[in-house]
């Protein structure tokens, strides 16, 4: 089952982690009393895991290739075990009923604390289905999509300094802001395709960020804007609880909104136009499709719901500064998209709520946070580039009268 | 007579220092058939993307009428989604179908710049789009009964057969509504059985009043369909005429055989 030639291959792996972990795992500096600890035994342990892991994938192959062929897979058996379940009309309306209850009651069930966690978790599942748009049904890499989110948390932030204005009526705006911010940075750049857009949306995200960071007058700087009012609920002022509850609502309303958008948009003329433009752009020409306004719409529209959660954002924590819209934030978003599903709606909300809610529960493992993310990510590119809940296209079904 | 629908007069087209057409001249009429044929490299397919807009030619104008205008407009130096809505669809020469999209949807997207439907129209899902989508859908499906390719409506584009697949592409450029239709090499690995099957396709076509404008290397194909045929070589046009003159004209059988070397 082990040829030698395997095992060798597997410790010769186990050596090239316990070499990579090694300063991690290893080498521990105590900066108290001046000393370096080596800690062998985990060099060790690693070297131990490592092979085992290998083992186990090595015989996981074998077993693979040495089953005798399963029967003609139907593409069906393909389609992840939720699309499955949702496609019938009965069950859907019953998981998606059953999900509502259990929205409307979470926060009463749980503390406010896991009532603000969710709050964050729900945000970023709306982010996620924002940039759905762009990256997963327009196929356009945005490294820079914070720069949005930025625009609509400081249009909030700063129309209520300066002038005062409430949450609600800046919402709009701040969604605007950030959907005209998207098509001025759409128009120079989406002549560029792949790589090099993810470059120049990379750039763009860090140049908003450096903008806020060191136009004080403007922004106040690094030290941010602080005081920000909470939504008020039909001119009450409401307590700390009464509007993270408040808040919790909104978000839970948003979700239901962007889903449904996004669910409308991956069905229309404009939806089968973005598929078009991500498979073959001359032919998308020739066929009498605007490129350059197409990709606008994908961009701007991606922009509007960053934009929307930007106000949301501020207005939650009642504080920002450009330390929050860090590329970090970018990539994470991006994360959730590409862990979740490309163009999975299903899959975009798992995703988030994993990424979100996962390191909040292990607190206790948050030093190896950035460690496990990567691994995860480098894991899920070999073993399920579809992501964990694969998009099936809705294709458009024609019966003849 | 009235003005022809395609009208290319003096079109030049340089890449660097090399010349690749050179003062060309063509003109189609409503209703015709016409082939552009010559050796490979001769210039056909710059030629088709001059005209469509995928390149800008260095020099000359590509004019078109379309029925109920007076004046013709010209399509130099528009981009090719312009030049489609303006009436001109084409195929390609390596087939370019939206391979993961369904036969049916690759026909619809060729009637995206005949509907308006946008982003409120698609998140509104209104009366007016609903309808526009059915008859969407409802267009795409006749033109594919036309091409034979209905009972496979649902399937993905790339698990088609290749003679198939051409015929799905006549369909979705077809559902641009052209007042031209521009097929580059339409025959292209296709066995004689479907060759005959698509003469027949594009007989039917042009019998409802569309122009075409081919390229093709398959003289069957060329001499049984057109009713003119431009022939090219290194850029130029070497001979012009109708299916009978060409065949026996000494520069076309000299470009294609070479010169013999005795005389």
């Amino acid at each position: 089952m082990f040829s030698l030639k395997t095992l060798r291959t597997g410790v010769l792996i186990s050596l090239w982690f316990v070499f990579l972990t090694f300063p991690l795992m290893v080498i521990k500096v105590d900066p108290l009393e001046r000393i370096i600890q080596w800690r062998w035994k985990n060099a060790l342990l690693v070297g131990i895991g490592t092979f085992l892991i290998y083992l186990v994938v090595q015989y996981l192959n074998y077993r693979k290739e040495h089953q005798p062929p399963a029967k003609v897979e139907d593409t069906k058996d393909q389609v992840s075990f939720i699309h499955k379940f949702i496609a019938d009309p009965i069950q859907r309306k019953l998981l998606f009923g059953g999900l509502l209850v259990i929205a409307a009651i979470f926060p009463f069930v749980v503390s406010t604390y896991q009532t603000n966690i969710m709050i964050t978790a729900l945000m970023y599942v709306v982010l996620g289905l924002g940039l759905n748009i762009v990256v997963g049904m327009a196929g356009l890499l945005d490294l820079g999509f914070v720069a949005f989110y930025a625009v609509g948390a400081y249009s909030y932030a700063l129309l209520n300094h300066h002038f005062g204005l409430g949450f609600w009526e800046v919402l709009p705006i701040g969604g605007g802001l950030a959907a005209i911010a998207g098509i001025l940075l759409g128009f120079p750049v989406l002549r560029l395709r792949g790589d090099y857009l993810a470059i120049v949306t990379l750039g763009f995200g860090e140049i908003i960020r450096l903008v806020l960071e060191n136009w004080s007058e403007f922004s106040k700087g690094p030290s941010g804007i602080s005081n920000i009012s909470r939504p008020g609920f039909l001119g009450m002022e409401l307590s700390l609880e009464g509007s993270i509850l408040y808040m919790y609502y909104i978000m839970i309303a948003f979700m239901i909104f962007t889903i449904f958008v996004v669910n409308r948009l991956q069905d229309s003329r404009l939806g089968r136009a973005w598929i078009a433009l991500r498979e073959d752009e001359i032919a998308c020409q020739a066929m009498g499709i605007d490129k350059q306004k197409t990709k606008l719409a994908a961009f701007s529209l991606g922009a509007f719901w960053a934009g929307l959660m930007g106000v949301i954002f501020a207005a939650k924590t009642t504080f920002i500064n450009p330390a929050s819209f860090t590329f970090l934030e970018s990539a994470i978003i991006l994360s959730i998209v590409v862990l979740g599903g490309m163009g999975s709606i299903v899959g975009v909300i798992i995703g988030a709520l994993v990424l979100i809610l996962l390191p909040e529960y292990l607190r206790a493992l948050s030093e190896y946070r950035m460690l496990a993310f990567g691994a995860i990510l480098v894991a899920m590119m070999i073993f399920r580039p579809q992501g964990m809940i694969a998009t099936v296209r809705r294709t458009y079904r024609f019966q003849k009268k | 007579m009235s003005n022809p629908i395609l009208q290319v007069s003096g079109l030049t087209m340089d890449f660097g220092g090399i010349r690749a057409l050179n003062k060309l001249d063509l003109d189609v009429h409503a209703g015709e058939i016409v082939a552009l044929i010559g050796p490979n490299g001769a210039g056909k397919t710059t030629f088709f993307n001059c005209v469509t807009g995928i390149y800008t030619p260095t020099a000359g104008d590509v004019l078109m009428t379309r029925p109920g205008d007076k004046k013709p407009i010209s399509l130099k130096g528009l981009k090719p989604n312009y030049v489609t809505q303006k009436g001109l669809a084409r195929t390609f020469q390596n087939i370019r179908l939206f391979s993961k999209m369904t036969v049916l949807e690759n026909v619809m997207i060729g009637r995206h710049c005949r509907t308006k439907a946008f982003i409120l129209g698609a998140v509104l899902r209104n009366a007016s789009t609903r309808r526009e989508e059915q008859q969407i859908a409802e267009m795409s499906y006749s033109l594919l009964e036309k091409v034979k390719l209905a009972d496979l409506a649902n399937e993905l584009a790339e698990n088609l057969s290749y003679g198939a697949q051409r015929r799905l592409e006549i369909a979705r450029a077809l559902a641009t509504e052209p007042h031209l239709l521009l097929l580059d090499e339409p025959a292209a690995g296709m066995n004689p059985q479907e060759t005959q099957a698509l003469i027949e396709l594009i007989r039917e076509i042009s019998s409802d009043g569309q122009a075409i404008l081919l390229i093709e290397h398959d003289m069957k194909l060329v001499m049984a369909l057109s009713d003119r045929i431009y022939v090219m070589d290194y850029g130029k046009k070497i001979a012009e005429g109708n299916p009978e003159q060409i065949r026996t004209n000494p520069e076309v059988i000299k470009a294609y055989l070479g010169e013999d070397v005795d005389a």
